[in-house]
């Protein structure tokens, strides 16, 4: 059971497991959604005086900062007691495609070294990169109203067409980066 | 205890996250290239306990812990703003390897650099708020 934790945790584990926080929170009579937390954020900061999608009482938020406060948390207590290694298996096809790209696959990390690691961060387009794919991800989720959370988790299970739309727009972005963008970058 | 729940409920998430290996660039990487049922595995199964729980809650009439009705959010109807915002999202999610959920896991679980994938998601979100006027939804 002990090695069972420690291993990597199957799909089969992980899927029911999410579906069980996504049904809590309608229990608790609130919706699962993250991305909602960053709008949340810049409120707090004061973002209200820039504009007034900002204007709004970030307390009645705090149920979700909580839920945010424990996902960090819970990535600490993962990389910390539950880690037996961080061995990522991936499909050799993909392990191909990676060195094709000078991406450094290491099975003991969860982040390429050219993107997270300390020699690439002496180089400022990493940090440009980090910076513009995070840009992507918080203007594109509140653009759509919800990340793989609220759409594809809430909003999917609630038989949303809307979400169902996100869903294949997040496909449509992400194929196009993996498969024509990220080569151009990376050659 | 109103917000506690809330706390534990993130910290289960954040180990499932961190444990089924959702936080991983490379994971993310490989579903791109359909290279893995991994991460189809994981939201599927996500979604069908989810459509038939809904579907029962709804059916039967259940309640909130507080014996309050269950709303759903109802998504706005459009289709552009789906569209484009969702296709933004999706290429940052295949640059930074990371969608809203595990960039706080990866914070936690010590990756530092998340912490400048943070900040450019907050300042997109201040981006979007700033311009929303002006785009098409």
């Amino acid at each position: 059971m002990i090695e069972k934790i420690l291993n990597p945790w199957p799909w089969y584990v992980a899927g029911p497991l999410i579906a069980i926080v996504m049904i809590s929170f309608l229990l608790f009579g609130k919706s699962f959604g993250v991305s909602s937390n960053l709008r949340t954020i810049c409120s707090m900061a004061g973002a209200s005086q820039l504009s007034s999608f900002f204007k709004f009482n970030w307390k009645t938020q705090t149920w979700n900062l909580f839920f945010v406060l424990g996902a960090v948390i819970g990535g600490f207590i993962a990389s910390q007691f539950l880690m037996n290694e961080n061995s990522v298996l991936l499909n050799p096809k993909t392990i191909n495609s990676l060195n094709s790209l000078g991406i450094n696959y290491s099975e003991n990390s969860f982040m390429p070294e050219n993107l997270f690691g300390i020699n690439a961060l002496r180089d400022i387009k990493t940090w440009i990169f980090l910076v513009i794919g995070g840009v992507f991800v918080g203007f594109g989720t509140r653009y759509a109203g919800g990340c793989t959370s609220g759409h594809a988790i809430s909003g999917l299970s609630n038989l949303q067409f809307p979400s169902l739309i996100s869903v294949i727009a997040f496909f449509i972005g992400g194929l196009l980066m993996t498969h024509v963008i990220l080569p151009l970058i990376f050659s | 205890m109103r917000l506690i729940k809330f706390l534990i409920l993130g910290i289960t998430f954040g180990i499932t996250m961190a444990k089924a290996e959702i936080i991983s660039w490379f994971r993310i990487y490989e579903m791109f290239r359909f290279e893995s049922f991994h991460m189809y595995g994981v939201i599927g199964s996500a979604v069908i306990i989810g459509v038939i729980s809904v579907a029962l809650i709804k059916q039967l009439n259940i309640r909130t812990v507080k014996g309050e009705q269950i709303l759903f959010r109802v998504k706005e109807k459009s289709i552009l703003r789906y569209l484009l915002g969702g296709s933004i999202f999706g290429l940052g999610w295949a640059m930074t390897g990371a969608c809203p959920g595990p960039l706080f896991v990866l914070l936690g679980f010590g990756v530092w650099p998340i912490i400048i994938v943070i900040i450019g998601a907050l300042l997109g979100t201040l981006l979007y708020g700033l311009i929303k006027h002006k785009l098409p939804h």
